[in-house]
């Protein structure tokens, strides 16, 4: 892996690529989890590793909160106990119930982990990864296994923690919608060397490049002729979806067939792709 | 019936039990976690007392613990105990003899555990140690349950470990299986029976007790 990489305090990072480009790697590096075997790591004033000195912080000492991607709830422990585990001796452990309240789970604090649902549990890794106010989270891949109405509350639920507290946040995410909606940066990785990093727009909208022309991929999983036209269901990008065709488009139209519809500003063209 | 023989085999398992917890707690640890060389060698010792004849340790012991070897001798002169046919002697190759049976399922519990657990608790400020007994432990009752289960139980089973350092001395180192032993070549064989029944009772109701805790431990 050969990474070189700044980022704005207080700002929101994605770290985006196929999977085996690093990003956990990464993420883990910066967390003290794993260490390079040469690089240099430097928070704010602090250097967090340094190869060439021999500086190495080990995560304990890192002001981080990582929240992992099967969550790493303590089994035996309560939601509660779980966030007091986090709370430094002799902290007030005032933050944990406002941890608690932001993340709304006052309901279930005395419940087990493996009693509440996948989003409940991905509320309370973010909120115990909150307790000790680092100055930096890292998220790998935190909703990656929820749902969408889910992933979009959580979305929101970290945004409004993230500009109350003002850590700095790296999230390791493959959802395009989530970059746009969270990301003041985005790193693309591949094969662990940096292939594009800029801002969600520099990185995805290429500029001067406005199609006038729109292509939809799908398959075909039902045809029904409908008086003068042609009712196709087709599965587009996972949902379901019934178009209107031409009639005479009915023997492309059959079922289990794949094609790409493309969608100009003059006139609908269809596809055939096997 | 000499209950002795049988409350001896007990004492000697309670005993060897806790000494082994204490010492292969760490020694799991190490084993699952840590990054070293001569991990094969380290774990060809631990698992010696698998495959050896209880007689080939048995014989070395014999031959440490007498005070005319070295080993012996040096015992003898610095804590002034004689560990051949006497009960320390029976607790300590015991501890030796069930080495594995303790340090395998604590190291097996240990690794079964998700890595995420050990490295959220680093990534909460929590060392090493805290980390250990307060999530790891917890986490492997079940694990804790089985080791000491298997411990206790091969050493009630013992047997050849015990003749060779032991001997047969009533009220020292004369434990049940020696006992049933002796019945039978005495060939009074409902003697033996009686102390066979009686170990054969106890061991089921004990490994009933643990099984059935057990999977209440689980289900939770």
């Amino acid at each position: 892996m050969e990474i070189d990489l700044e980022a704005q305090q207080g700002s929101i990072v994605a770290v985006t690529g196929p999977s085996g480009a690093g990003k956990t790697t990464l993420l883990r590096q910066i967390a003290g989890l794993v260490s390079p075997d040469s690089g240099h790591i430097k928070f704010g004033n602090t250097v967090w590793l340094d190869t060439s000195a021999k500086i190495l912080q080990s995560p304990q000492l890192r002001a981080i909160g990582f929240v992992f991607q099967d969550y790493a709830l303590f089994p035996h422990l309560t939601v509660r106990e779980n966030l007091l585990y986090a709370l430094e001796k002799g902290k007030n452990p005032a933050i944990v119930d406002e941890l608690l309240t932001a993340v709304e789970l006052t309901q279930l604090t005395d419940r087990k982990p493996a009693q509440l649902s996948g989003g409940q549990q991905q509320r309370v890794a973010l909120a115990r990864a909150l307790v000790r106010r680092p100055d930096l989270l890292l998220l790998d891949e935190p909703l990656a296994a929820l749902d969408h109405t889910m992933r979009r509350r959580l979305q929101e639920y970290l945004l409004k923690l993230q500009q109350q507290l003002g850590f700095t946040m790296i999230l390791v995410t493959h959802d395009l919608g989530e970059i746009f909606r969270m990301a003041h940066q985005v790193v693309v990785l591949e094969n662990g060397k940096v292939v594009k990093y800029g801002s969600p727009s520099e990185v995805y909208l290429p500029e001067n490049e406005i199609n006038d022309q729109l292509t939809v991929y799908g398959e075909v999983l039902t045809c029904i002729i409908n008086n003068d036209h042609l009712l196709v269901s087709a599965l587009i990008q996972q949902s379901i979806r019934t178009i209107k065709l031409p009639l005479h488009w009915i023997s492309e139209m059959s079922p289990g067939r794949s094609f790409a519809l493309r969608y100009s500003m003059d006139t609908p063209q269809i596809e055939l792709i096997n | 019936m000499d209950w002795q023989p049988l409350w001896l085999t007990f004492k000697l398992a309670i005993i060897t039990s806790l000494i082994l917890f204490v010492i292969a707690l760490p020694l799991a640890y190490w084993l699952a976690f840590a990054k070293f060389k001569g991990r094969g060698f380290v774990e060809a010792i631990i698992g010696m007392p698998l495959v050896l004849p209880p007689s080939v340790l048995g014989f070395y012991l014999l031959l440490a613990f007498s005070p005319t070897y070295w080993f012996g001798a040096w015992i003898e002169n610095m804590f002034g105990l004689r560990l051949v046919f006497s009960f320390p002697g029976l607790v300590i190759g015991s501890v030796i003899y069930s080495l594995p049976f303790m340090v395998y399922p604590l190291r097996a519990g240990l690794q079964s555990l998700p890595a995420s657990l050990r490295e959220a608790s680093f990534t909460l400020g929590k060392g090493r140690w805290e980390t250990f007994y307060k999530i790891l432990l917890p986490n492997c009752k079940s694990a804790i349950l089985s080791a000491f289960v298997l411990t206790f139980a091969h050493t009630v089973g013992e047997f050849g470990v015990v003749l060779m350092i032991g001997g047969n001395i009533p009220g020292v180192t004369k434990v049940a299986s020696i006992a049933i032993y002796n019945e039978v070549e005495a060939l009074n064989y409902s003697g033996a029976n009686q102390y066979a029944l009686v170990l054969f009772a106890i061991t089921f109701v004990i490994l009933l007790v643990v099984y059935s805790v057990n999977n209440r431990l689980l289900r939770v």
